[in-house]
């Protein structure tokens, strides 16, 4: 079955990549990545800063389910408008290291795009921690949600 | 092709996953991770043993206790994590069309 998302992380490998196709003209598709209003909306994440050029710096701030803050930031190092991103990216107080982020962005046809992101870690243990994360992530919530159930009917 | 099976096995029970996702954070004593829990010791002790003999946990000694974590070569078995990290990608980017699709149509 074709996926319109496909990730690729080999064994021993500091990276992770991920495609994409897009029902969006690529112009759309690099908007998504440029404008902190849209960012917000489709990351789920608070923009506290976003300044889009060469050196320009972010950051983002999201909330777990049990209300702890979390930040992100990072530094745009380069980019050409509707082709590719390079930025880093790196969780704030936690032990998952920075990350450097290459997009590409690619018209496909007027309508579709494809987007090539590339994650590189700082170490094949980093890059796995990474890669765990949802996956612990889905198993931690769950576990929360029955403790605040455990903890209710108590 | 055995140990493939088991670690599948080990990780089909939600017990024992999240075992693994509280030692994945840090190496953690027994007792630390039989706290997370409401059942017995002797239940978690059970757990902790299947992961250890499927090569998911290690055992560490550190003085007197002993601490398990996470045996990374034996994760690697597990295809499994990609799709929960896909799942979460596929969503972000369905997400993102969407917006991007109103976003146009109100342009």
């Amino acid at each position: 079955m074709e996926q319109k998302t496909n990730v690729i992380a080999e064994d021993d490998k500091q990276e992770i990549l991920i495609t994409r196709t897009f029902d969006l003209p690529v112009e759309l598709l690099f908007k998504a990545y440029t404008e902190p209003e849209i960012i917000e909306q489709w990351m789920g994440t608070k923009v506290l800063k976003f300044d889009f050029q060469k050196h320009g710096s972010f950051q983002f701030s999201t909330s777990d389910p049990k209300g702890n803050k979390i930040a992100f930031n990072g530094t745009i190092h380069n980019f050409v408008t509707n082709q590719k991103i390079i930025r880093t990216f790196e969780m704030e107080n936690m032990p998952f290291g920075v990350q450097l982020e290459i997009y590409e962005f690619e018209k496909l046809s007027k309508k579709t795009s494809r987007l090539k992101q590339s994650v590189i870690y700082q170490s094949v243990n980093h890059r796995d921690q990474n890669l765990k994360l949802p996956f612990k992530q889905g198993i931690n919530w769950a576990h929360n949600r029955l403790e605040g159930i455990l903890t209710k009917s108590k | 092709m055995k140990l493939r099976r088991d670690v599948f096995q080990a990780i089909a029970d939600p017990t024992r996953r999240t075992i693994i996702s509280l030692v994945a954070l840090q190496a953690l004593t027994p007792t630390a991770i039989a706290e997370n829990f409401d059942y017995s010791r002797q239940t978690i002790s059970k757990h902790i043993q299947i992961l250890t003999e499927c090569e998911i946990l290690e055992q560490e000694q550190k003085g007197r206790e002993i601490y398990y974590h996470l045996n990374p070569n034996g994760m690697k078995e597990i295809a499994e994590f990609i799709e929960p990290f896909r799942k979460l990608w596929d969503d972000r980017f369905n997400k993102l069309e969407s917006v991007m699709k109103s976003y146009q149509s109100k342009k």
